[in-house]
């Protein structure tokens, strides 16, 4: 037994964290940066933040992470971290190149209190943005919420400080991406331009974190929202934000900065989730839906109908980020199944009032809990009381699935040990048609794995 | 079969690298940039603050003390005292493996303990809090041994892990809790929580356990981490020549193993970077000295093993030494054949840690490949030019803030296990008693040595001398395969390994031969933009890098 010390009997912990279903804020600042082009992300800390964020998410995508840090040592932690952050600038400018340098800080620079704004004016000042270059910055400190408030930080801080309001509207919508993979990204893009709507998507991952391979690293790939796009976004008529906590604070941000009208969706996965974004879509760019839109839907109904079967009552655990967990839940739901627990590192009053409402309405009996101690420790002690026929999560969920030998499907951030999440979508129909596809392969082979040689069948 | 192999002028690469960096970063860079002379071995500026904004292989002393050096022991609970990241981070990526006797015997490895410092803990403190988790993974698992761990915050804010941990310590009575202050902006790489790891693991846990140990040759292993299995197979060789392991640090190790060490007679040092201060304190205290060995390539390993038999200089082990190198050998050394003519001629570059960039080189050399350029990404002037230079090397304001333990000779348990003149005789025989040469005198004349390389000059290197292979670890890896250059990784090796001993080489081997004559290297371009290559429309596959 991997967790072999993982008892059975819960008891209710108020200074230790087991296994945690979150991380820190940086690193979603940083996958977030990665998503405007020519952007070079930097990490205003010790060495060890960028260090340990670039490994994860090149692991999480076997992909290049390009990103720089201030490299603060013990002088600059007392005397803060403005020089360090200056040299970084004058450096980052010099050799790599970027369009915009995007600063988050760490919990380092922010107990110490560092200014992100003052310094980054400052470096302006001094002349050390070239011409026609940007500096942007998000304040993330780590010891509040979680890697998805990282995220959503740094989103905000990309509408800020590059929308502008020209007075002209423009006939796009914003959408803005909650946490996703560029695989998702690349699929609102295909399913906009199905509909015929014209959109700014930021950020957008595609084409930097799949990169293909040339023989030739390009440092700054040619995926990513423009500078010019992101500016555009102020005069876009409308703005649609994926996910209450990671993509709202920036639709929010917009509307103020700029005027631009908002509405909150989720992040299109499973049946009804998507339903809504297409609805939505079609109503604010006053667009009909096309045929071959209807036709995926009815693909992935069609599968729902005929595999029922093999999904009614299946017991789920899962764990993972906010925004992914509500939509995942209805779909499980909408698939007759039955998610048992859910557990999410993330803190809000949001998430658990909307996941409350949700399962309240077709699920009341299910445990669930976000927030401090939420962790994978507590969902493993709930699945030895409460056993699931099935687990979804990130890929740490690998060892509570042997240990209790349950089926097991990767979905989240970060999945360390598979590929496919950044090339094949889990959003839209066909992003449905996909966790439909492996969920029924997971319990399917689990069924032929442990059926008797008489029960054994061979049409499923 | 001599390579016959043609490379750029290294000075004139020197000069390229720093070229385009502001130009006082391109003063310090080229201190660190350097042609090598094995014959004079010129001085290499290392240990130094990394350059802001340069991007740079290295992490922080967090990651030295937890993740490398406390990390692999596995019946010691770790709570990492910060933000959720640290812990978070630091949670089963460096692949030590360790394996208990029972189902019953205790296992943390595969757990993350953090007291996910909120806003609140940064505000009035965190200490109320760290105790509290203190206590419940006290009441949950009840482990012989709890570390505590500082990450930034916790060293600004002023909380006292040493004291937290005392008053726990005392509190329990039955488990040892200790902490460390390995703050990530302490020093300027993981080589300071290295440091920091020694001290306090030779303060709270070696000597503790004075049962005296079995076995005739007694040694600990030190400086290794068992990623992908090493220890594993270095135990095998041990066993069979009847050399007993009395504990690792801290690969596959136990508690009671370590604070057990002080009854061996031999500290065997593979990562010299990472855990020299033990053998240093060990050596004052107790009496044992320490000895620099390489168990990374198959000749490196039966010459290890015969240094040690040397050292313990008996008969008996010497001749059973040479028995299991004779019967490991000759599958080494088949396998080695068969692939040589595939691998011979090709050059490689390393650049990682803080010994294995020198190590591996004796497994490229099996191989019949050149290192053409090599660093490390967090070692010091001694790594690189031999520990003679230890007494020139100017201490600066980052390493003067991490604490040099005063160590005296243990009233009762010192013991030196060789008089002076004995050591004098073993140095004489070739044995690195005490010492260690260093990288550079083993690389060849104009190759190349960089220390904390930073990306832009891995990618010009790469451009300029298109090795056949690139060695560095994770953030590299897929930038440097993106330019059709293959990339293994020393940290994590690719997720596989063992790569010491005789097994291990032939692993490595193995590895190195899948990968620089894979056919997927001669797949990218498409048969059309192959065929406009031919028609002269397009240049051909090329490493090289775009920044715009």
């Amino acid at each position: 037994m991997l967790l072999r010390h993982t008892t059975k009997e819960v008891k209710e912990r108020e200074g230790l964290t087991i296994n945690p279903a979150k991380t820190c804020q940086p690193i979603g600042a940083m996958y977030a940066a990665l998503g405007i082009h020519g952007c070079l992300p930097h990490s205003h800390g010790s060495q060890g933040c960028c260090s340990y964020h670039r490994s994860t998410l090149t692991r999480h995508y076997k992909e290049p992470v390009m990103a720089a840090t201030s490299s603060f040592t013990e002088g600059a932690s007392v005397f803060g971290g403005q020089a360090n952050l200056l040299a970084a600038i004058e450096t980052i400018f010099s050799v790599y190149e970027p369009d915009i340098i995007a600063v988050h800080s760490t919990c380092l620079s922010e107990t110490i209190g560092d200014d992100l704004q003052q310094i980054t004016r400052k470096a302006r000042d001094d002349g050390k943005i070239p011409e026609g270059k940007h500096v942007i910055f998000a304040s993330t400190p780590s010891f509040i919420g979680s890697h998805v408030t990282g995220y959503a930080n740094m989103v905000t801080g990309i509408a800020e400080q590059f929308a502008v309001s020209t007075g002209t509207k423009k006939n796009q919508i914003n959408i803005i991406a909650g946490w996703m993979e560029p695989s998702d990204m690349r699929e609102i893009k295909r399913l906009s331009k199905e509909l015929g709507v014209k959109i700014v998507l930021f950020p957008d991952t595609s084409d930097v974190l799949d990169a293909p391979q040339t023989g030739k690293h390009v440092f700054y790939p040619k995926g990513g929202t423009t500078v010019e796009e992101l500016q555009s976004t102020g005069d876009s008529i409308y703005s649609l934000a994926l996910g209450s906590i990671s993509a709202e604070p920036a639709a929010i941000a917009l509307e103020k900065k700029c005027k631009v009208g908002f509405e909150t969706l989720d992040i299109p996965i499973g049946l009804t989730a998507t339903d809504r974004f297409i609805m939505k879509m079609s109503e604010v760019a006053k667009v009909s839906v096309p045929d071959e839109i209807t036709e995926e839907r009815g693909r992935l109904v069609d599968v729902m109908a005929d595999m029922e079967q093999y999904l009614y009552g299946k017991r789920v655990a899962l764990f993972g980020d906010p925004d992914q967990l509500l939509p995942l839940t209805e779909f499980l739901l909408d698939l007759n199944m039955k998610p048992v627990h859910i557990v999410s590192g993330t803190p809000g009053q949001r998430f658990e009032k909307d996941m409350r409402q949700l399962l309240d309405a077709r699920s009341p009996e299910t445990n669930f809990k976000n927030g401090l101690q939420a962790d994978m420790f507590l969902l493993h002690q709930w699945m030895k009381n409460e056993p699931v026929d099935l687990l979804i999560g990130n890929t740490y969920g690998k060892y509570m699935a042997r240990d209790e030998d349950v089926p097991f499907i990767r979905f989240g951030f970060p999945i360390l040990d598979r590929i496919g999440h950044s090339y094949f979508p889990n959003v839209g129909y066909s992003g449905g048609l996909r966790l439909v596809e492996k969920i029924l392969s997971a319990l399917m082979d689990r069924q032929d794995r442990d059926a008797l040689e008489e029960k054994f069948e061979l049409v499923m | 079969m001599e390579a016959n192999l043609h490379f750029p002028d290294p000075s004139v690469v020197r000069e390229e690298l720093i070229q385009k960096y502001p130009t006082k970063v391109a003063k310090k860079r080229a201190k660190s940039i350097i042609v090598n002379d094995p014959e004079i071995i010129p001085e290499v500026q290392a240990n130094v603050r990394t350059v802001p904004g340069i991007i740079t292989q290295r992490g922080c002393s967090y990651a030295g003390c937890k993740g490398v050096v406390l990390g692999p022991t596995r019946d010691i609970v770790n709570i990492v005292h910060g933000p959720i990241g640290c812990s978070f981070y630091a949670w089963l990526t460096r692949r030590n493996q360790t394996r208990t006797e029972s189902l019953m015997d205790a296992n943390y490895i595969p757990y993350c303990f953090s007291t996910d410092m909120q806003e609140e803990n940064i505000v009035f403190g965190g200490e109320k809090k760290l105790k509290i988790a203190i206590q419940e993974a006290y009441d949950l698992f009840h482990p012989k041994s709890i570390a505590i761990f500082s990450t930034c915050p916790v060293g600004l804010i002023g909380d006292d892990v040493h004291a937290a941990s005392k008053e726990m310590r005392e509190k329990f009575g039955d488990c040892n809790v200790f902490g460390f202050s390995c703050e990530g902006y302490r020093g300027v790489s993981q080589s300071a929580g290295h440091h920091i790891a020694n001290n306090g693991v030779f303060k709270h846990m070696v000597g503790r356990n004075n049962t005296p140990s079995v076995g005739k040759f007694k040694l600990n292993l030190l400086g290794e981490y068992n990623i992908g299995g090493d220890a594993f197979e270095i135990e095998r060789i041990f066993d069979k020549v009847g050399i007993t392991l009395v504990s690792s640090f801290s690969g596959n190790s136990t508690v009671s193993q370590i604070e057990n060490a002080h009854t061996a007679d031999l500290n065997v040092i593979l990562c010299h970077r990472s855990i020299n201060y033990m053998g240093d304190m060990m050596e004052t205290k107790y009496g044992i000295p320490w000895m620099k060995v390489n168990f990374v390539g198959a000749d490196s390993t039966a010459k290890s093993l015969r240094k040690i038999a040397e050292y313990f200089g008996d008969e008996g082990l010497k001749a059973k030494v040479e028995e299991v190198i004779a019967e490991e050998m000759p599958r080494v050394k088949a396998i080695i054949e068969e692939i040589l003519p595939r691998t011979t001629g090709k050059t490689a570059m390393l650049f990682v840690g803080g010994s294995r960039a020198h190590h591996y080189q004796d497994l490229f050399s099996e191989l019949g490949m050149t290192t053409v350029a090599a660093g490390y990404e967090f070692a010091h002037r001694d790594d690189y030019e031999g520990r003679d230079v230890l007494p020139k090397i100017k201490v600066d304001a980052d390493s003067k803030n991490i604490e040099e333990l005063k160590v005296l000779p243990d009233p009762e348990l010192y013991n030196p296990r060789k008089t002076e003149a004995e050591l004098e005789a073993l140095k004489e025989k070739g044995l690195e008693i005490n010492g260690y040469s260093g990288m550079m005198k083993q690389m060849t004349k104009k190759s190349l040595i960089v220390d904390d390389l930073s990306h832009y000059e891995s990618e010009k290197l790469i451009e300029i001398y298109k090795p056949d292979i690139f060695c560095a670890g994770i953030k590299e890896k897929y930038v440097v395969q993106k330019m059709g250059i293959p990339l293994k990784q020393l940290h994590s090796y690719d997720y596989g390994g063992p790569y010491t001993g005789f097994e291990g080489a032939v692993n490595f081997y193995k590895d190195i031969d899948r990968m620089v004559n894979n056919p997927v290297w001669k797949l990218i371009k498409a048969p059309w933009q192959k065929a406009a290559i031919t028609n002269g429309k397009s240049k051909g596959l090329e490493a090289s890098y775009v920044t715009q």
